[in-house]
C-alpha cells in the first residue's frame, strides 16, 4: 500500500498536517511537528527520485479514476529532482526557522507562519508532481496564497506593502494562467498533460492555442519573475521574515521554472513554441537583460537582502537562458542551475537572517567587523558568495560550465562571454559585503559583547548549504546525473508527442 | 638520495599538496604560541622541498607520475600529472618558501605586524594551491588552482587592513579575477568544446582540422586570461599588491603567484598550442610585440617610481614579459630560456625584494632617494642588493645571464631582429633603474663629509632577515657556476632543448 501511494505522500503529508500544526499552537510544539513532517516528505522524495532513475515514469491515478479522465499524478526524473531539491530546502528551513521567527514573528503568529509554511511546501510539491494542467493551477494557488502569508507575517510593517504588491502581481499571474489553460481545454477538450500534448500538436496553427500559450508564458514569466515581471521579488524577498525569503528564493522561483519546463517542453512541445513561435530569440534577449541590468541592480543596492533579491533574478535569467538554447546541454545547465542556485541562496539568505538575529539590521554597513564577531556565518557567506560568482570547486562553477558549454556548442561565442562577464557583476555585489564583514571596524556605537555568533540551530542547516556547495562542486555524478537524463528524457518525449500527433492526425 | 621511497611515487603529488595545506591547518593550531608556529611553518616548508627533491629524482629516472582525485564533469577530472617544467617551478618555490619563512619571522617580528596567524595560514594555503598549478594534468586542475591562489593571498595582500591595502586588494581581485573568469575560462571552455580534452600532451592538442582563426583568438583569451602573467594592459595588480608585508611580495609576487601566471602560459603553449602549431597563428607576432612593448614601457616606468617596492614591482612586470616572449617565440631554446628565466629571475629578484624589507625593517626607508650612504649602515644588505640587481641586468658571474642568453639566442634563432633588440635596450634599462641604489648607496653619503667607515655604524637589519637574503644572493651566484641541474631538467620537456642549432640561421643570413 505504501508503495503504491508514494507518489502522493509528498502533497498529502504537509496538507494534513497544516491544519493539525495550527491547532497545536504552541510555538515549538509546531516547530517540531512541522519539521518533521517536512524532513519525512524529503525522505519519500528521496525515494521518487530514486525510482524513477531506475524505472523512468511513474504514474498514480487520483481517487480512482485513471488518466485522462482523473487527475494523474505523474513522476519523471525531472520533477523528482526538483521535488527533492525543494523538500530538502523546506526541512532546512524550519530547522532554521526556530530561533529565526522568534526575532522576526510575534510569537502569537508562530503556529500560523508553520502552517502556511506546510501548505505553501504542500502546493509546491503538487505544482511538481501533477499531471493535470488545471489541478496545477490549483496547487500554484495553494502555493501562493500561503507564500503572501508567509510575506505579510514579519513585523516590520512594510512587509504588508511588499505582500500585498506580491499578491497583485501573483494573481494577475495565476489568472493568466488560468486563462491560457481556459484556452487550451476550449480546443482540445482535456487537461491532462500528455493528453494535452498528442491533441495540440493537430491545432498547430489554431489561433486559440496561440493566445493561449502567449497568456501561459505571460503568467508563468511574471511567477518565476522573468525580467521585466520581476518587479515584485524584490520587495517581497526584502521585507519577509528572512527564513521565509530563504525557503521562497530557494524553491518558488524555481517551482515556476519548472512550470515553464513543464508547459514548454511536455504540452507545447519544442517545435511548436521554438521553431514555429521563435520563443526562443525572445527568452535568449529577456534572460541576456535580466542577468545584465538586475547584477547591476544589485550592485548599487545598501540592503543586503535586495542584492540578494536581484541576484535571483539575474540568476533566473541564467537558467532561462539555458533553456533558450534549445539543446539538451543548455536544458540540462538550467536544470542544474535550479538544483544549484537553492543551495548557494539558501546558505546565503540564511546567513543574512543570523545576522539580523544578532544585529538587528541587514544594511551593509550593519555588516562591518563581522567577520570577527560571527565568524561561522560570515565564513558561510563568503564561500555561497563565492559560488554565486562561480568560483571553481564551488557548485556555482559547475552551473556556469554547463551553461557556457551550451552556448559554445552552438558557436554563440558573444553569449558564452556574456555569461562570463556577467557573472563578474557578482564578483561586485558579493564583494561589497564581503569587504564591509571582513575589512571594515564595527561602528563605535554597537556594543561588541551583544554581537555574537548565531545559534547552532541557524548555523547547522547554514553549514549544511555550504558544505552542499562545495561537495556538489566536486562531485557532481548525482546532479549531473539526474538533470542531464532529466533534460534527454524531456526532449526525447518532446519528440514522441510530436511522433504521436502526427499519427493522429493522420 | 631519496628520502621517501616508503611512499608511492604517485602519492608524492598528494602529499606535496597536502603538506602545506596541513601546514596551514597547524599553524592555526598552534596560532597562540608564536615559537611554535613558526617552528611548524619551518618544518613544513623544509618537509615539502624534500618531497619535491623526490618528485625531481622520480623525474629525472623517468618514472610518470600521475593522480586523478575526483571527476567534477563526466570525462574530465582534477587530476595531476607531473612533467619537467612543473618540477622546475615546484622546486623553486618550494626551496624559496624555506628561505622567505626564515626571512618572514624576521620581519613580521621586527616590524610587530597584527594577526600573524592569518599571515603564516594564508601564506601556506598560497603554497599548496602553487604545488597544485605545478602538477596539475589539465587545463581544468590548472584553473581550479588558479583561482584558489587569487583568493588565498587575497588577505595577504589586505593584510595591513588600512584604505591603502584595501584599495590594492580590491584592484587585485578585480583584476585577476576579472580576467580569469571573462578570457581564460572562455579559452579553456573553447579548447574544450574544440578538442573535447584539456589534458596537457606533448606537440599540444590542436592539429590542422581547427580553424588558424580560431586558435589565433583562443591565444590571445589565454595570454590576457592569465592575468598573473601581468601583460600590459592588465598590469596594475601587481604594483597595487605591493602594499602586502614585504615577505609576500618576495615570494608571492615575485616568485609564486607571477611566476604561476608565466608558468601557465608557458604550460599553454608548450603543451596546448604546441611549438609548432604556434608559429602559424596570425596573433603570436601581436602578442610577441604587446610582450616586447611591456618590456620597455614597465622598464621606464620603474625609473620613475621613487618608492623602492614600486621600482621593483614594475621591474617585475617587465621580466614576466621575458618569459611570455619566450614561450611566444615559438622555438625551442628561447622557451628554454623562458623556463630558466623562472628560476633565475626569481633567486635575482627574491633578493631585491628581500633587501627592500630589511631596509624597512632596520632604517623605516622605502624612497629610494633617502638610500643615499645607507652602505654605511647596512653593507651586508647593500652587498646584497647589488648581487640581485647584476642579477636581473643579466651580467656574468649572476644567475640571470644564462636565461638572457638563451632567449637572445631563440630571438636569433626565430630572426626576430626586433626582440634582440628589446632584450639588449631592457639591459641597459635595467643598468639605469636598479644600479645607482646600491652605487649612491656605497659612494656618496647624506651630509657630503667622507669619514672612514667602521663597523660600529653598521644597524643591519634581525639576523633572520640577514640570513635569508645572504642565500638567495649565494644562489644568484651558484646558478650562474652550476646551472647544469636545472637545464637538464629543462630539456626532458618535450620539444624544448638549450642545444641551439645555429647553423640554419646563420646561412639564412650569410
Amino acid at each position: 500500500m505504501f508503495e503504491q501511494h508514494l507518489i502522493a505522500l509528498p502533497i498529502l503529508l504537509p496538507l494534513i498536517a497544516a491544519p493539525i500544526t495550527l491547532i497545536l499552537g504552541h510555538s515549538r510544539l509546531s516547530w517540531m511537528f512541522a519539521t518533521a513532517i517536512s524532513a519525512l516528505a524529503c525522505y519519500f522524495s528521496w525515494h521518487l527520485l530514486t525510482a524513477t532513475l531506475t524505472e523512468s515514469v511513474l504514474s498514480y491515478a487520483v481517487g480512482g479514476w485513471s488518466p485522462p479522465w482523473g487527475i494523474e499524478l505523474r513522476v519523471d526524473v525531472a520533477n523528482a529532482f526538483v521535488l527533492l531539491a525543494v523538500s530538502a530546502l523546506s526541512t532546512l528551513v524550519l530547522i532554521y526557522s526556530k530561533d529565526s521567527i522568534e526575532k522576526e514573528i510575534e510569537s502569537s503568529k508562530h503556529a500560523l507562519y508553520y502552517t502556511a509554511h506546510l501548505l505553501c511546501l504542500a502546493g509546491l510539491s503538487g505544482i511538481l508532481l501533477t499531471g493535470d494542467a488545471f489541478n496545477l493551477f490549483v496547487f500554484l494557488e495553494i502555493s501562493s496564497l500561503a507564500t503572501y502569508t508567509l510575506v505579510s507575517l514579519a513585523s516590520d510593517r512594510r512587509c504588508l506593502t511588499a505582500a500585498f504588491r506580491y499578491l497583485i502581481m501573483g494573481t494577475i499571474g495565476a489568472t493568466f494562467i488560468l486563462i491560457g489553460v481556459g484556452m487550451l481545454y476550449m480546443k482540445t477538450g482535456t487537461l491532462n498533460m500528455l493528453d494535452l500534448a498528442i491533441r495540440i500538436d493537430v491545432y498547430e496553427s489554431s489561433r486559440t492555442i496561440n493566445t493561449g500559450l502567449a497568456f501561459i508564458m505571460v503568467g508563468v514569466s511574471i511567477k518565476l519573475a522573468l525580467f521585466p515581471l520581476h518587479m515584485w521579488l524584490p520587495a517581497a524577498y526584502t521585507h519577509a521574515p528572512s527564513a521565509v525569503t530563504a525557503f521562497l528564493a530557494s524553491t518558488a522561483t524555481k517551482v515556476a521554472f519548472y512550470v515553464m519546463i513543464r508547459f514548454i517542453f511536455t504540452i507545447f512541445g519544442l517545435n511548436y513554441v521554438f521553431e514555429e513561435m521563435g520563443m526562443d530569440l525572445i527568452l535568449m534577449v529577456l534572460a541576456i537583460v535580466a542577468i545584465f541590468k538586475c547584477s547591476y541592480m544589485a550592485t548599487v543596492q545598501s540592503n543586503v537582502k535586495t542584492v540578494l533579491a536581484y541576484s535571483s533574478v539575474a540568476q533566473i535569467g541564467y537558467m532561462i537562458l539555458g533553456i533558450s538554447l534549445v539543446s539538451v546541454t543548455g536544458l540540462m545547465a538550467g536544470l542544474i542551475h535550479i538544483f544549484n542556485h537553492a543551495l548557494m541562496k539558501g546558505a546565503l539568505f540564511m546567513a543574512v537572517g543570523a545576522v539580523f538575529y544578532r544585529v538587528g539590521s541587514v544594511e551593509i554597513s550593519a555588516f562591518k567587523g563581522l567577520g570577527k564577531q560571527m565568524p561561522f556565518t560570515m565564513a558561510a557567506f563568503t564561500i555561497a558568495g563565492l559560488s554565486i560568482i562561480g568560483v571553481p570547486l564551488t557548485v556555482g562553477f559547475i552551473s556556469k560550465w554547463y551553461l557556457v558549454t551550451a552556448a559554445l556548442e552552438q558557436q554563440h561565442w558573444i553569449l558564452a562571454a556574456l555569461v562570463l562577464v556577467g557573472s563578474l557583476l557578482a564578483v561586485v555585489y558579493m564583494g561589497r559585503v564581503i569587504e564591509a564583514a571582513y575589512f571594515q571596524k564595527p561602528p563605535a556605537s554597537q556594543d561588541s559583547n551583544q554581537v555574537k555568533e548565531a545559534p547552532w540551530l541557524m548555523l547547522l542547516p547554514m553549514w549544511i548549504l555550504v558544505l552542499a556547495n562545495i561537495y556538489f562542486g566536486i562531485d557532481t555524478s548525482l546532479t549531473t546525473e539526474a538533470a542531464s537524463s532529466a533534460s534527454e528524457w524531456l526532449f526525447q518525449t518532446s519528440s514522441i508527442a510530436a511522433a504521436n500527433s502526427a499519427e493522429v492526425s493522420q | 638520495m631519496n628520502l621517501w621511497q616508503a611512499v608511492e611515487p604517485s602519492q608524492l603529488i598528494s602529499l606535496s599538496i597536502l603538506i602545506p595545506f596541513i601546514g596551514a591547518l597547524l599553524i592555526v593550531a598552534t596560532g597562540k604560541h608564536p615559537n611554535i608556529r613558526e617552528a611548524v611553518t619551518l618544518i613544513t616548508a623544509t618537509v615539502l622541498f624534500s618531497v619535491v627533491l623526490a618528485i625531481t629524482d622520480y623525474t629525472f629516472h623517468g618514472v610518470e607520475l600521475r593522480l586523478n582525485v575526483a571527476e567534477p564533469i563526466p570525462g574530465l577530472g582534477i587530476s595531476f600529472e607531473v612533467e619537467p617544467l612543473g618540477v622546475l617551478f615546484a622546486l623553486v618555490a618550494s626551496f624559496l618558501w624555506i628561505i622567505t619563512s626564515i626571512y618572514a619571522i624576521g620581519y613580521m617580528r621586527g616590524h610587530n605586524e597584527e594577526n600573524q596567524t592569518r599571515f603564516f595560514c594564508c601564506f601556506a594555503l598560497a603554497i599548496s594551491s602553487v604545488m597544485a598549478i605545478c602538477f596539475s594534468g589539465n587545463l581544468l586542475t590548472l584553473f581550479i588552482f588558479y583561482e584558489v591562489l587569487t583568493l588565498s593571498t587575497y588577505p595577504l595582500v589586505t593584510h595591513a587592513g588600512n584604505d591603502a591595502a584595501k584599495k590594492g586588494g580590491r584592484v587585485y581581485l578585480g583584476i585577476l579575477l576579472s580576467t580569469s573568469i571573462a578570457f581564460l575560462l572562455l579559452a579553456i571552455l573553447g579548447t574544450y568544446s574544440l578538442t573535447g580534452t584539456l589534458d596537457f600532451q606533448a606537440g599540444g592538442i590542436f592539429d590542422d582540422s581547427h580553424s588558424k582563426t580560431v586558435l589565433s583568438v583562443l591565444l590571445v583569451l589565454f595570454c590576457y586570461g592569465i592575468g598573473k602573467a601581468a601583460i600590459m594592459p592588465f598590469h596594475r595588480w601587481l604594483p597595487a599588491a605591493m602594499v602586502a608585508p614585504t615577505p609576500v611580495s618576495a615570494l608571492l609576487h615575485a616568485v609564486a603567484v607571477v611566476k604561476a601566471g608565466v608558468f601557465s602560459i608557458l604550460k599553454v603553449v608548450i603543451y596546448i598550442f604546441g611549438l609548432d602549431e604556434l608559429k602559424d597563428l596570425a596573433t603570436t607576432d601581436i602578442m610577441l610585440y604587446i610582450g616586447a612593448a611591456t618590456i620597455l614601457i614597465s622598464s621606464c616606468i620603474a625609473m620613475t617610481k621613487d618608492n623602492l617596492k614600486a621600482r621593483l614591482a614594475y621591474s617585475t612586470v617587465s621580466q614576466l614579459s621575458y618569459i611570455v616572449v619566450g614561450a611566444l617565440l615559438a622555438s625551442s631554446i628561447a622557451s628554454a630560456g623562458a623556463a630558466l628565466h623562472i628560476a633565475t629571475h626569481a633567486v635575482g629578484k627574491i633578493t631585491l625584494f628581500f633587501c627592500a624589507g630589511a631596509i624597512m625593517v632596520a632604517s623605516h626607508k622605502k624612497n629610494i632617494s633617502d638610500m643615499v650612504g645607507l652602505g654605511r649602515q647596512m653593507p651586508i644588505t647593500m652587498a646584497a642588493f647589488g648581487i640581485g640587481a647584476i642579477s636581473i641586468i643579466g651580467l656574468p658571474p649572476m644567475a640571470g645571464t644564462w636565461s638572457k642568453w638563451y632567449l637572445t639566442i631563440g630571438a636569433l634563432e626565430a630572426d626576430k631582429l626586433f626582440i634582440v633588440a628589446t632584450l639588449m635596450i631592457s639591459s641597459l634599462l635595467n643598468i639605469a633603474y636598479l644600479l645607482p641604489i646600491p652605487v649612491k648607496a656605497f659612494f656618496n653619503t647624506q651630509s657630503g663629509e667622507s669619514k672612514p667607515w667602521t663597523w660600529a655604524e653598521t644597524q643591519e637589519a634581525p639576523l633572520p632577515i640577514l640570513i635569508a637574503l645572504s642565500v638567495t644572493s649565494v644562489g644568484c651566484l651558484a646558478l650562474f657556476f652550476y646551472p647544469d641541474p636545472l637545464i637538464d631538467l629543462i630539456n626532458l620537456i618535450p620539444g624544448v632543448s638549450t642545444h641551439a642549432d645555429m647553423t640554419i640561421s646563420l646561412e639564412g643570413e650569410g
